[in-house]
């Protein structure tokens, strides 16, 4: 008898909506490289003499080249270029010279400094996209994951060759996917994903092509260019470098600069608004506003600009979702210990080596169960819902003209501390969508129930108490757990109803033991040991109270915590 | 960023009572201003006697019963209206309002939002979620952002003989603050600016329940001694209660906090304060509520935060009295040695 096979699901192919890749904005600006490097440095060195830190300009240099000098003795990268010491010494002894300057000429000196740095930051920032490399990536990232997956699930070694399972079939893509295709061709699309796990920018690059939309540029940590192969395919892709290291105004003033003016001639971004991946597992609360603020900044840039064309920014956020995630005992070990004892956290980088990524990858895709990628409404820059036709609405429906948000007395006007209290307000707004389309899986229940009712047993017992609990204390009866977890499970059907979260189709076809069953079965599956498991008589057991917190926390922020 | 021009609009007052009038004046000393009056007979009576709220009107103040008017040709706009018509007003006016409008409202009260069909329990009692500031009404109703708020000691009564006096406009943009000092501000009229909107508004807020116990005060005949005990108590009071609901404490010792506070717990021209008075005179709250002209703020707000009070498990001792009085469930000279045995352990555990 033939291997039986899953029969293939229909799903939708997503044509390109931009066929020509000379169309594509990304590909102008890697057309312009020189020309966009130079409008950076111009742009952000604008900025930073209107810049009022209550530093003088010499200050600045002086404590921007002394924390560089350091940087270089201290924290070197392979990536980091040859000459970074003897250029931060140039500019040392450039610095000392103002000072033998007449009066007259110090100010035009220290500019010319300043010239010089930011054009070397800017040269460093700037991605290299190159539309060849581009594809063969895609090619590759395609092929390869599906391959991969194909090994699993139907087996025998000639499956790899196979066409029958697709990536898609592993992905759910849900959410608002036409409209997000409507609006890139409108306008300029700032994409938002929430960030659990290293796979996020592999996984997020794939559901843009899969989706048929350009090339998106983001932002890559530096660290990741430190490996020879990593970098060629982020190079490829259009990804712009941002160093942690480096966290003085002249280099943030750049990056956004760089970020703005993107925007503004309309490439696609992509930022991860958390900053860093969500190391106690919960949905981003706090964002890092500082790229956020660019795309506020470019939007009133295009409204002042006298294009007749003008673009519009949509913020579209997206809540990705997974059964586990492979990085979760370092991470939920991270925060543990930066919120216990008031640690500095020190980037920890799990990936350094090719072999670590592709082992990472191969146990993600092998091993990985569902993977659920939900595409949020979109918004404008102010944190309105937007219609189909790119329209900003009011609360009422109503169209509204953003532009007028930036207006005082009928002209519109640049004022940073009114775009930073938008930034804020949209911050929050994206908050809120993550939260409604955050997708719940049976995996983060059972985790949510059984942590909770710990604590509920043992009241008297802090987080750090809990997290300690010895293994007889571990175990929950399955009754006293069943009844909880259907509690749970009806408010969080409430608040699907109200479209406050997303929830899983599994969560609505199996009955409850199932479901049960299906979140143990799932939850952390690749960890060295599972977090819950059932006993020999039934019962939960729980093997991993970290781990047990982290995927709880994925269920933070609903109110849910009433309930026990 | 302000340029010269802003005069050329009308700055519109939304509510003719008391201090809507006053500040309606103010205003006019630099702008024109354009006065909503919602009841079309009190308008034209207005118009044609130049008499509002016993306050004679400046000349370039005109009056509409129309609301999309102030929305049309308005750009900065001060509601001033009592807070339980404060959403209602704020509907009808969204529709004239653009994201360009900037709204600087002076009404000290809170806007219960329970949502249909929605019954308050134990298990979900009362909270802050169903809580709103004036600001937050505007935000939840309009498309504005830009938003602020007025407090201080302002009785109407003394702008209007023109004795100097101080308000603090409070919002989280500058530009609004600014717009605020600019209008309003001058020589016998100072103007702060503070970016905590919703610690000011909260002193508004809660000042109002402290003045309705000073008037207790003074209603049973006691002296200076006992005032002060109750305005430093109450003081506490609301900083406790503020900062469970998203204030700071520097909010509450400035102008807007214990300024107001100390102004409407000593004048005998604050509305509270009367409600107290008459309180321990022996009326009853109906009573009183029906012979007032103009809503005192104090009553709704008592309600409101004993409940807050009680889910957030705050202490709030004088609020749950004169919650107690009002309710027929102690007698003001019950309260007086209730109040005298409750155990106070800090004087300040606040700051």
């Amino acid at each position: 008898m033939k291997p039986l096979i899953r029969k293939r699901r229909t799903k939708t192919k997503y044509k390109p909506i931009l066929k020509n890749a000379n169309t594509w904005p990304v590909m102008q600006m890697a057309k312009k490289r020189k020309e966009f490097v130079q409008l950076v440095v111009e742009e952000s060195y604008d900025n930073l003499l209107n810049l009022k830190r209550g530093k003088s300009l010499k200050e600045e240099l002086e404590m921007t080249i002394f924390r560089e000098k350091q940087r270089v003795k201290t924290n070197p990268w392979k990536v980091d270029p040859v000459d970074d010491y003897s250029f931060w010494e140039k500019m040392s002894e450039d610095l000392a010279q103002v000072e033998n300057l007449k009066e007259a000429d110090k100010d035009i000196a220290l500019k010319n400094i300043m010239v010089k740095i930011v054009e070397r930051y800017s040269n460093e920032i700037a991605g290299h996209f190159n539309p060849s490399h581009y594809n063969v990536t895609r090619t590759l990232v395609t092929i390869g994951f599906g391959r991969l997956l194909n090994a699993v699930r139907v087996k025998g070694p000639w499956s790899v060759f196979s066409n029958q399972l697709d990536l898609d079939d592993k992905i759910h893509i849900t959410g608002k996917v036409d409209e997000l295709r409507k609006l890139a061709k409108m306008g300029t699309v700032v994409m938002v994903p929430t960030h659990y796990s290293n796979l996020d920018s592999v996984l997020i690059g794939w559901v843009i092509q899969f989706l048929g939309l350009p090339p998106f540029i983001y932002g890559a940590g530096l660290n990741l260019f430190n490996l020879k192969i990593f970098s060629y395919f982020m190079n490829s892709v259009g990804a712009y470098k941002v160093d942690r290291r480096k966290k003085n105004a002249l280099y943030l003033e750049t990056l956004k600069a760089y970020s703005t003016i993107a925007i503004r001639e309309g490439c696609h971004s992509l930022f991860f608004p958390g900053g860093t991946r969500s190391r106690s597992g919960k949905i981003e609360k706090v964002l890092k506003l500082g790229l956020l603020g660019t795309a506020i900044e470019a939007q009133r840039q295009v409204f002042q600009s006298e294009d007749s064309d003008q673009n519009k920014v949509f913020i579209v956020p997206v809540a990705i979702n997974y059964h586990f995630v492979l990085e979760a005992p370092s991470l939920i070990n991270d925060y543990l210990k930066r919120k216990g004892q008031q640690r500095y956290y020190e980037e920890n980088d799990e990936f350094t080596t090719s072999y670590k990524i592709s082992k990472f990858l191969v146990k993600f895709f092998t091993k990985g169960s569902d993977i659920s990628v939900s595409i949020g409404d979109a918004l404008d820059v102010l944190g309105n819902n937007v219609d189909s036709k790119g329209n900003s609405l009011d609360k009422n429906g109503q169209i509204i003209d953003i532009k007028d948000y930036f207006k005082s007395n009928g002209e519109i006007t640049e004022n940073h501390q009114r775009e930073q209290e938008y930034n804020r307000i949209l911050g929050k707004k994206i908050v809120e969508e993550f939260h409604k389309h955050s997708r719940v899986f049976s995996s983060h229940m059972v985790a949510y129930v059984g942590f909770r009712m710990l604590g509920r047993i043992n009241k008297h017992l802090d987080l750090y108490g809990l997290l300690r609990l010895q293994d007889d204390d571990l175990i929950i009866n399955y009754d006293a757990f069943k009844a909880q977890f259907i509690v749970i499970l009806e408010a969080l059907k409430e608040l699907n109803a109200q479209k406050q979260v997303g929830m899983a189709d599994h969560l609505f076809s199996l009955t409850v033991d199932e479901i049960i069953d299906h979140g143990l079965k799932n939850l952390g599956m690749y960890h060295a040991m599972l977090p819950m498991v059932k006993t020999k008589k039934g019962d939960i057991e729980v093997q991993n109270m970290n781990l047990l917190y982290f995927y709880h926390n994925k269920l933070i922020g609903y109110d849910l915590e009433k309930y026990f | 960023m302000i340029s010269k021009n802003t005069s050329k609009k009308p700055v519109g007052v939304i509510g003719a009572g008391s201090f809507g009038t006053a500040i309606a004046n103010i205003l006019a000393e630099k702008s024109d201003v354009l006065l909503y009056v919602r009841d079309k007979e009190k308008a034209k009576e207005i118009s044609s006697s130049r008499i509002s709220s016993r306050q004679h009107l400046e000349e370039n103040i005109n009056i509409t019963s129309y609301i999309e008017d102030i929305g049309n040709q308005c750009e900065v706009i001060f509601p001033i209206v009592p807070s339980a018509n404060f959403r209602q007003m704020i509907k009808s006016l969204a529709p004239s309002l653009r994201p360009y409008h900037i709204l600087i409202h002076g009404t000290k009260g809170l806007d219960l939002n329970i949502p249909e069909g929605i019954v308050l329990t134990k298990e979900n009692p009362l909270s802050r979620k169903h809580v709103r500031t004036m600001s937050e009404v505007i935000l939840e109703e309009t498309s504005v952002l830009r938003v602020g708020c007025l407090a201080g000691p302002n009785l109407a009564k003394e702008i209007e003989e023109r004795q100097p006096a101080a308000t603090v406009v409070a919002s989280h943009f500058e530009e609004v603050i600014d717009i605020g000092q600019k209008l309003l501000k001058n020589d016998r009229f100072m103007v702060y600016g503070s970016n905590d909107l919703i610690g000011i508004e909260f002193c508004g807020v809660l000042k109002n329940i402290i003045a309705i116990g000073s008037g207790a005060v003074s209603g049973m005949g006691l002296g200076e001694n006992t005032r002060s005990l109750l305005i430093s108590r109450g003081m506490v009071e609301m900083i406790h209660i503020g900062n469970a609901l998203g204030g700071n404490t520097k909010a509450f010792i400035g102008l807007a906090g214990v300024g107001d506070l100390i102004a409407t717990c000593t004048s005998k021209l604050s509305r509270n304060f009367t409600v107290g008075f008459r309180l321990a005179q022996g009326e009853s709250i109906d009573q009183i509520k029906a012979s007032m002209e103009e809503v005192a703020e104090g009553i709704n707000t008592i309600e409101i935060i004993r409940e807050l009070a009680e889910s957030l498990n705050i202490r709030v001792p004088i609020t749950e009295t004169l919650h107690k009085i009002i309710h027929g469930k102690m007698t003001v000279a019950e309260s007086h040695t209730y109040f005298m045995k409750f155990p106070f352990r800090a004087e300040i555990d606040f700051i």
